[in-house]
């Protein structure tokens, strides 16, 4: 157990190093100082605590959401790949609940906004649940076309029925003082919505381990034949909720960006949160605790990198090859290989279908 | 082969002599310790219907294999018209005219009936010419198919002419098929059997590997049997009997059996426990695989179905498990089913899960609320003593386990709840001597400690042992028999009646 704990510590501080490295080595190749523009990431990112309120753990808090989703979906053997629309959606949803809410709702009406949120994120995943369970549409193809329609919605609304009274600017109107979520720091950015996304992670954690329905869950996702024969669990029962839970998940992720953070919904609002998710999750080994580590190491990225750009001249998108670089390792090493998602997806092959003769010759020397 | 025979007064007669198109001759191959073949014997006559028989196991689509050149053999030597050849690969058997339809059809399910026909042919491909190609062939051969339908949509049956066009098209003359009849509806049997009939009077020749007797010896001109890796008989069709074929095929030495003291114990207690009235089951594509079955298992007995495969025997132990509805009729079981599938590492367990999680993967649809893992594990170690699983502890993963302990662990986790049936699925496929009887042990002791014990069992061998009362399933249908080697063997080969 130690060992094992050990060796995964070891694989995961090695794929962040590696991920450095090869960071540094394209500043260089590029021209530029790679010791300035580390160090200016560095700082941004970890610099004081002013920093690490503000930017790191700020912009931690919506990929942690987004990260469980992903990984809650992996977990049950989906691979969704939509948090980044179910986000937009609940984003969406949230301001939609907020302006129209008056201020005498307070706190209530904040937890109305984020319910929504969470609401909308789960029907936007359910689309593709749907789709998968009665129709066995690959939802790594359906996620990824709802992301899109979920963007171009968001489109139309903060131009079209969200748009801020003036019309003069793409985006909504700006959320009430009193519909915010609560700031956790004075004089940070730091808001409640950092320990909701801890508070749920560590549910998750506990879910997942404890609970027969996370027992379900996992069954599912790593075996579902043995899970239907075995167990007698309905398998598209835990698919389906797994599905929409996922993305009720990246839609409170959503929902706590714009009463937290932006206080308007606007085109643009995630920089490829529900994206980098994916690298959270896989950083995290789908595990749901680990998530709040992994988003903070993305998060620091992500802040550090606006310093980098701001102090060291370096493109902030050169950041993103850490988390493709994160990915890949990830990916290399067989742990990935191991846990379910990836060989079960490569085993699915889509619908069953009558070509494998009977279901009562399977194949032997006779 | 056409021999051409000049006769004294100068004319020319061309005589069709049988003259033999395929020999193979002393095969053997052997996966790993297993001996599939030894010594094999075939040999195939132009304008034959040539019958292949065997039990599970005596090697019939290994050699078939091997004359393909799908597998290699390790001696032996193989002749084509007189000629020696080897085959690399199915390419090279096809250049040879020989084409095979395998159990599992080779078919692009999401392409038209013409595209599959075009896969894998060569030159210039036109979809038009190769349509009308198909609609020739298919009205030449009598094998109706549209050449524009998709294959998904095909029927079974329609999906095996298109492999038997499929094979046509390619100028095939020899014609291996692999148990044909056990995917098809009765009707569809007859339509096959009587094409094979007119392929060979055209000059063509069928190989034709088949589990019953009764449909062998309607069609077959010539049959051989092989056992345990070895031809045992060749002869002529006319010559036999269905008596004499199961003979060959089973062994005529009667098989010492263990003798079964449950008889005594049944006649004290029987009571019902699982009970189908009229049930019957079909398949997606609407076959149907069971007959409106009226089946009684008793506690305190195991029950043996002995079936050759596809005979609707699967259907039948899923409905006794609980794992299937049956499509009319009614079934009454009990609350507890223990069920133990033929294939463990998909449909039993779940090999990176934890022992203790897949011993909690029993009932773990019912499960409610927080799982008290603790005591779980306390359970699963108590588990693994009691029926001497060797392994790691409860919280290693499954996959560290031999299959053997595998095996022990999933028939202990399903009769941990003393449920009163359990149903099991080839209870020792793969599992070594030792292994494969404590599995025996466990079955016995459940029996006898009152449970409803349903076996099946590709090794009929295996259920004649363990049985206390044998049903046999032919297509579909269901019917007790003695428990006697040869009169269940014969059984099961017969076609219903």
């Amino acid at each position: 157990m130690m060992r094992r704990l050990a060796r995964t510590l070891l694989e995961l501080t090695l794929a962040v190093w590696i991920s450095v490295v090869v960071l540094a080595a394209l500043l260089t190749l590029s021209g530029y100082n790679a010791s300035d523009a580390l160090l200016a990431l560095w700082r941004g990112a970890f610099g004081s605590w002013a920093v690490i309120a503000s930017g790191t753990l700020v912009r931690a808090t919506p990929l942690l959401f987004a990260g469980l989703a992903v990984a809650i979906a992996f977990r049950a053997g989906i691979l969704n790949v939509g948090a980044e629309g179910q986000l937009i959606v609940g984003a969406a949803a949230a301001t939609a609940v907020a302006v129209a809410l008056p201020p005498s709702f307070g706190l209530f009406g904040v937890a109305l906004a984020l319910l929504a949120g969470v609401v909308f994120g789960g029907a936007w995943a359910a689309i593709a649940a749907v789709l998968r369970v009665r129709f066995g549409v690959l939802e790594v193809i359906s996620t990824i076309m709802l992301n899109f329609i979920a963007m171009h919605a968001t489109g139309f609304l903060v131009r079209g029925p969200l748009q801020e009274p003036s019309r003069i600017f793409p985006q909504s109107a700006l959320i009430d003082q009193a519909l915010r979520l609560p700031r956790l720091m004075p004089g940070t950015r730091l808001h409640a919505g950092v320990a909701l996304a801890v508070i749920t992670a560590l549910a998750l954690a506990w879910f997942l381990r404890a609970t027969a329905s996370g027992f379900r869950l996992r069954m599912t996702g790593a075996n579902p034949d043995a899970a239907r024969t075995a167990g007698l669990i309905n398998v598209s029962r835990v698919t389906l909720s797994a599905f929409v839970v996922s993305g009720a998940l990246a839609g409170l992720g959503g929902a706590v960006e714009v009463t937290g953070v932006t206080y308007a919904l606007y085109e643009n609002l995630s920089p490829g949160y529900g994206y980098t998710a994916i690298a959270v999750a896989l950083l995290a080994r789908l595990n749901p605790a680990s998530a709040i580590g992994a988003a903070v190491v993305f998060g620091a990225l992500q802040a550090g990198a606006s310093a980098m750009q701001r102090d060291a001249q370096v493109p902030a998108v050169m950041v993103t090859v850490v988390e493709a670089c994160v990915i890949l390792v990830l990916l290399a090493s067989e742990w990935v290989g191991d846990r379910a998602m990836v060989g079960r997806f490569l085993n699915r092959g889509g619908t069953p279908n009558a070509l494998n003769a009977s279901p009562d010759s399977p194949v032997r020397p006779t | 082969m056409a021999t051409t025979v000049v006769l004294s007064s100068g004319t020319d007669w061309t005589v069709t002599v049988a003259a033999p198109r395929l020999v193979l001759h002393a095969i053997k191959r052997h996966y790993g310790p297993v001996i599939a073949l030894d010594g094999a014997e075939l040999s195939v006559r132009v304008g034959e219907v040539h019958a292949l028989l065997g039990e599970n196991g005596a090697g019939k689509s290994t050699l078939t294999k091997i004359a393909f050149g799908l597998e290699r053999p390790d001696s032996g030597t193989m002749l084509i018209d007189g000629a020696q050849v080897t085959f690399r690969s199915p390419r090279d058997a096809m250049l040879r005219g020989i084409g095979m339809v395998q159990q599992h059809f080779a078919l692009v399910g999401a392409m038209t009936v013409t595209e599959n026909v075009m896969l894998g042919a060569h030159g210039n491909l036109n979809a038009r010419a190769t349509q009308d190609q198909i609609r020739r062939i298919s009205d030449e051969s009598g094998l109706p198919i549209d050449p524009k339908a998709l294959v998904n949509e095909l029927s079974v049956g329609a999906q095996q002419r298109l492999e038997i066009i499929k094979a046509l098209a390619r100028e095939t003359r020899m014609l291996i098929l692999d148990e044909p009849t056990a995917v098809l509806a009765p009707q569809e049997i007859d339509d096959l059997l009587s094409w094979t009939r007119r392929f060979a009077n055209a000059g063509g020749t069928v190989v034709l590997i088949a589990h019953k007797l009764r449909e062998v010896l309607s069609v077959a001109d010539r049959v051989t049997v092989l056992r345990r890796g070895t031809t045992v008989l060749t002869a002529d069709a006319a010559s036999v009997t269905e008596a004499v074929l199961a003979e060959a095929m089973l062994g005529a030495a009667a098989v010492a059996m263990p003798e079964t003291e449950s008889t005594r114990i049944r006649a004290i207690y029987r009571a019902p426990v699982i009970s189908l009235l009229n049930a019957s089951a079909s398949d997606e594509q609407g076959v149907l695989r069971l007959a409106s079955t009226n089946l009684t298992a008793y506690a305190s007995e195991i029950l043996g179905v002995a079936a050759v495969e596809g005979s609707g025997q699967r259907e039948l132990l899923r409905i006794m498990s609980g794992r299937l509805r049956p499509t009319q009729g009614t079934v009454q079981l009990p609350a507890q089913v223990g069920f133990v599938p033929e294939d463990r590492h998909r449909d039993a367990v779940i090999l990176d899960a934890t022992i203790t999680e897949n011993v909690a993967l029993r009932g773990a649809g019912e499960r409610r609320g927080i799982m008290s893992w603790s005591a779980l594990q306390q359970t699963t170690t108590e588990l693994m003593r009691a029926r001497d699983v060797r392994g790691d502890d409860a919280s290693a993963a499954m996959r560290t386990l031999s299959g053997g302990n595998q095996q022990k662990l999933v028939i202990g986790r399903e009769l941990a709840m003393s449920p009163a049936a359990l149903v099991v699925e080839s209870p020792t496929r793969g599992l070594d001597i030792r292994a494969t009887a404590e599995v025996h042990e466990a079955l016995r002791r459940a029996r006898d400690a009152g449970t409803a014990v349903v076996v099946y069992s590709t090794d009929l061998d295996e259920v004649l042992m363990l049985a206390d009362r044998v049903i046999v399933v032919t297509a579909g249908q269901v019917r007790e028999v003695p428990n006697e080697r040869d009169v269940v063997g014969r059984a099961m080969l017969e076609a219903a009646t």
